[in-house]
Formats: C-alpha cells, sequence, structure tokens
C-alpha cells in the first residue's frame, strides 16, 4: 500500500489550466496569449543587483520578515504611491511571492469550517487555498454588465454577510477589471457592517491604464481589518524570483509570520537584493513597461471589435476578458482553437463558474505575435 | 492632437518604426487619418528626422567599418561650433555628429569601406580643417548594443506556454 493523500488534497481538483498547457506542448507553432506572467526580462539592475548580492557571498537566511532595508523600502514605496501606512518593523512581512502571502492569509484566519467569500472569477489558488486551511468558499459573482467589478448586491444575494473572511482581487485576473474608490466604498461598508476580514490581493496594482489605484485598506474603517498582498512578480517582471510581501495590522503580520518562520524560515535572499534595487531605481522601467502593455491592450481590443467580439474595456493587468465568440462553451472554443490555429487562450471557467462564456485573453506577449494571434483567430472565425 | 497622443504615438514609432498606420491607430486608439497626419506633424515640426533599420554589419558579408573621431578645434570670431559642425555634416562618411563636453569637442563617427578608406578621409577631409587642431580615432572592433537594440542572441521565451 503506498502513501494515502490526506482528505484535504483529494478534495481539490488538479488545475484546469494543466489540459490546455499540455495541449499547447503538442505543437510547435503555438502563439500563446495564456501566459499569467509578463513576456518582459526583469530590469537589468535588479537582475545585477542580485548577482552583486551572490557575488558578495549573501547567501544566508535573513530575518523572517525579510531585510530591514527592504520592508523600509516597501514601506516607503507604498506610501507614496498608494498612500498605504505599515511600519517596516511589524506590518509588513517579506513572503516568497504573494502565493505564499495569500496562503499564510487563509491559514492565519481561516478556522476549521470558517466561509471564505471569494470575489469570481478569480485568481486559480484562492478556492484551494481555503480548502487547505479547512475553510469553505462561498463565491460571489462578479458581472460583464459591471465590468467585472465586486458589488455590494452580488455580497448581499450570495450571503457574505456571514463569511469570516472576503478576497478580492483587483486589477483582478482573469477578467482585467479595476475599481475605483467609489466602487470599493460599498464594499468597505458591507465589510465593517458584517465584521468581515479582507484579503486584497493587489499584485497588478502598479499596471492600471486608465486610473489610479486605490486600496480599500485606505478607506474608513478597513486599515484594522484588511491584510493587502502585493509582491514583484507582475510589475517589475520577477515571477521567477519568488518575492512578494503581505502588509496588515501588526497582530495580522505577526500571525501569518508565526507560519512563515515555520514554515519558510525567510524569503529567498537573492530575491530580497534584487527587490530592493527594484524598488530604488526600477521606476522608469516600469513605466516603459506599462506603455507596452497598454499599446497591446488597445490592439487587442481594436482587434476584438474589428471581428465583433464582445468585450468589457479592461482596464488593468494584463488581461483581457472576450465574450465567446460562437455558442460553444469557453472550454470547447479553446481547444478548437488551439486545434485549429494554434493560438492558445484560457477559458473563463477554469477561474470559477462565473467565468464561463468568457475567455481569458492575455497581453504578455509582443505586438507581432499579439497581431499573428488575432489574424488567426480572425481565420478561425470565417 | 493632443500632445498626449503624440507622444503615444512617439513611443510607439520608437518601439518599432515600421508598424503600419492601421496598427498605429489600434495601439493608441486614433483613427487611421489622425495617425497619418499626426505623423506628417512631428516630421514638418522636426521631431521626428528620420527612419532606418538597425543594421548589424557584422551579420553582413559587406565590409563596413566605423570610427568614433574625438576632434578637437580652435574656434576664432569667423568660426564657431555651428560652421566646423556644418562642414563636418555635409559628408556621407559622417554618420553621427555630436558636440560633447569634456576633453575634446566634437564627437564624430565615420562608417567607411574600409579602415584605408576612413583614415583616408579623416586625413584629407577632417584633419586639414583650419579650425581643426587634433584628431584622435578610434576604430570599432565589434558592436554589442546600437540605438537601443542589443547585438547579441536576446534572452529566449522560456515562460510555459499556458500558466495562471
Ligand atoms: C492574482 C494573482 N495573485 C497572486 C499571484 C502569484 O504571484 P507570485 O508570483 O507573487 O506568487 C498571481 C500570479 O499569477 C496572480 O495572478
Amino acid at each position: 500500500m503506498g502513501i494515502e493523500l490526506s482528505e484535504r488534497v483529494q478534495a481539490v481538483p488538479p488545475s484546469g489550466i494543466r489540459k490546455f498547457f499540455e495541449l499547447a506542448e503538442e505543437r510547435d507553432d503555438v502563439i500563446s496569449l495564456g501566459v499569467g506572467e509578463p513576456d518582459f526580462a526583469t530590469p537589468w539592475r535588479a537582475r545585477t543587483a542580485a548577482v552583486d548580492s551572490l557575488e558578495r557571498g549573501q547567501t544566508s537566511y535573513t530575518a523572517n520578515r525579510g531585510m530591514a532595508s527592504l520592508r523600509e523600502a516597501i514601506s516607503d514605496h507604498v506610501g507614496a504611491k498608494y498612500d498605504l501606512a505599515y511600519d517596516a518593523e511589524d506590518e509588513i512581512l517579506v513572503t516568497a511571492g504573494a502565493s505564499e502571502a495569500v496562503d499564510l492569509a487563509f491559514r492565519a484566519f481561516v478556522n476549521p469550517g470558517d466561509t471564505v467569500a471569494v470575489a469570481e472569477p478569480a485568481y486559480v489558488s484562492y478556492a484551494p487555498g481555503v480548502t487547505f486551511a479547512g475553510g469553505e468558499v462561498l463565491p460571489v459573482p462578479t458581472y460583464e454588465r459591471d465590468e467585472f467589478r465586486l458589488t455590494r448586491e452580488a455580497l448581499e444575494e450570495s450571503g457574505a454577510a456571514d463569511a469570516e473572511v472576503l478576497v478580492m482581487c483587483f486589477p483582478n485576473n482573469p477578467t482585467g477589471a479595476t475599481m475605483r474608490e467609489e466602487h470599493l466604498r460599498p464594499i468597505a461598508e458591507f465589510a465593517v457592517e458584517n465584521d468581515l476580514t479582507v484579503v486584497s490581493d493587489e499584485i497588478y496594482a502598479a499596471l492600471q491604464y486608465e486610473h489610479e489605484h486605490t486600496s480599500i485598506a485606505t478607506l474608513p474603517g478597513m486599515r484594522e481589518r484588511t491584510v493587502v498582498v502585493n509582491g514583484f512578480s507582475k510589475a517589475y517582471a520577477m515571477t521567477g524570483l519568488r518575492l512578494g510581501y503581505v502588509m496588515g495590522p501588526s497582530e495580522a503580520v505577526m500571525g501569518m509570520n508565526r507560519i512563515h518562520q515555520y514554515g519558510m524560515l525567510s524569503a529567498p535572499t537573492t530575491a530580497q537584493h534584487a527587490a530592493l534595487e527594484a524598488l530604488e531605481s526600477c521606476d522608469d522601467a516600469v513605466a516603459e513597461m506599462t506603455a507596452a502593455y497598454d499599446r497591446r491592450r488597445n490592439f487587442l481590443l481594436a482587434r476584438f471589435e474589428e471581428l465583433g467580439i464582445e468585450c468589457f474595456r479592461a482596464k488593468g493587468a494584463f488581461y483581457a476578458f472576450p465574450e465567446v465568440p460562437t455558442d460553444q462553451t469557453g472550454d470547447a472554443f479553446a481547444e478548437d482553437l488551439l486545434k485549429a490555429e494554434g493560438v492558445a487562450v484560457v477559458p473563463g471557467s477554469v477561474f470559477g463558474d462565473g467565468g464561463e462564456g468568457h475567455l481569458r485573453v492575455s497581453y504578455a506577449t509582443g505586438l507581432e505575435d499579439l497581431r499573428e494571434a488575432t489574424d488567426r483567430l480572425e481565420r478561425f472565425l470565417d | 492632437m493632443t500632445a498626449s497622443a503624440r507622444d503615444a504615438l512617439l513611443e510607439s514609432l520608437l518601439e518599432n518604426a515600421r508598424y503600419t498606420t492601421e496598427d498605429l491607430a489600434r495601439m493608441t486608439g486614433l483613427d487611421e487619418g489622425d495617425v497619418e497626419a499626426a505623423i506628417a506633424e512631428l516630421e514638418a515640426d522636426g521631431v521626428v528626422r528620420g527612419y532606418r533599420p538597425v543594421v548589424d554589419w557584422e551579420s553582413t558579408d559587406r565590409e563596413r567599418v566605423r570610427a568614433v573621431v574625438e576632434v578637437n578645434v580652435e574656434l576664432d570670431r569667423e568660426t564657431g561650433y555651428a560652421d566646423v559642425a556644418e562642414r563636418l555634416a555635409g559628408y556621407d562618411a559622417v554618420d553621427t555628429l555630436r558636440l560633447v563636453s569634456g576633453d575634446y569637442d566634437f564627437h564624430v563617427e565615420i562608417l567607411g569601406e574600409s579602415m584605408r578608406d576612413v583614415s583616408a578621409f579623416i586625413a584629407d577631409e577632417v584633419a586639414p580643417l583650419p579650425a581643426v587642431t587634433q584628431t584622435v580615432t578610434h576604430y570599432a572592433m565589434t558592436t554589442y548594443k546600437e540605438s537601443g537594440v542589443e547585438f547579441g542572441d536576446g534572452d529566449d521565451d522560456d515562460r510555459l506556454s499556458v500558466s495562471p
């Protein structure tokens, strides 16, 4: 008899993205609009800082919470950019990617049987993370008519008033939706009225094209009940370096740190040096990448319009979330498109039931490839 | 045409000057007529001075020699920097010409078919100019980057083809 997996693990199905990955790997002419990470390499200065730190032999653990200099730089950065005020001493924890931060939040705040409301469509890790922590997921739908923003009505209708935790992510993966302060306000009021803890995944905060980012933690009554997750993967094109951070009231962050200090010890040291340099000297590189994403976003949305594909005007991250242009399911359409034309997109249903009928199309891809992919899509639809 | 639309267009052209008008329109949200007009305006205003490919001559079988020449000049009442520059800029062999701060006055890049060609050009046309007091010539041995384009093999896209 082999090793028996725990019920918790058995309860979580393998990711729906896997099938498309395998199909895409079968052929070598695939243009992928299915990638959830930047196509840019990490800014050069950050890369050289990582190399320099290795050459200096800075290869030991750091403090559990992360290097003090990095926490201070993060504190300054989010203060200047998002009006967030967190003390580098005990309100910021540096993690192995935003992924670890999200996982820590669930493990630190969810008791067995607790309900965790998740705004859907949602990044694929939230529901499994909640399950691993012993919680129950309560999906809260977002709708195309609201440009996939979370609304108070949806929270009320799905019974989120009885939840313990609310997880939200704006700018959103997979929809590209963003929320302005006026949209966040009713959500904040609902959270205060119903005493919800909010996990706000703001990893795409820097990638917004039509308005500034507002963090829900800056709204009245929210700081004490919110943890804000952010990281370097998307804004600084540092996915492989595995570095993120989480900010919140001291008790919450120190609670997460208690798990982190046993489970991780400290986030990767080399990546912390790269991240410090990124914060200190890579604003220009971020601005340049953001401008390139914006050009591609405009291009892609213009092409959808020309092809008669319905798509709301996504304002953040690097995803568009068009409707499936045939009467197929998203899954069937994506599979046919991949097989016929070698263009990979991800069906929206991978991100929760509310994503059915849509496709996630990533524009973290050079313009030449976007043009070729949309030309193939046009041929496919003919 | 707003300044920001002009800027957006310029940024797109800097990324790739061969984008079609149609694609530039899609990227900037302007219509094609406006793109044409804005480009014409950028050209007429002297903002966009030209378009040309970045060529790695080492990848061709043509012999091309590039030299960087430091040129020192002595000005007098009749001759200013602009006069010397105008004289130098007129030669086809002068690819790039800038007045610079530091130990010398002009930074001149010469492009020629052979080292002999380039040396002859400097000896016959540059050094004898009355204002020129000194030239120091550096022949380029290898080009690694030009006009923002690296000549290496580039980074491979090694991302997973589909990821969350
Ligand atoms: C919404 C969201 N949160 C978190 C992550 C994970 O980021 P990291 O690389 O920092 O772990 C991703 C990556 O795709 C994401 O899209």
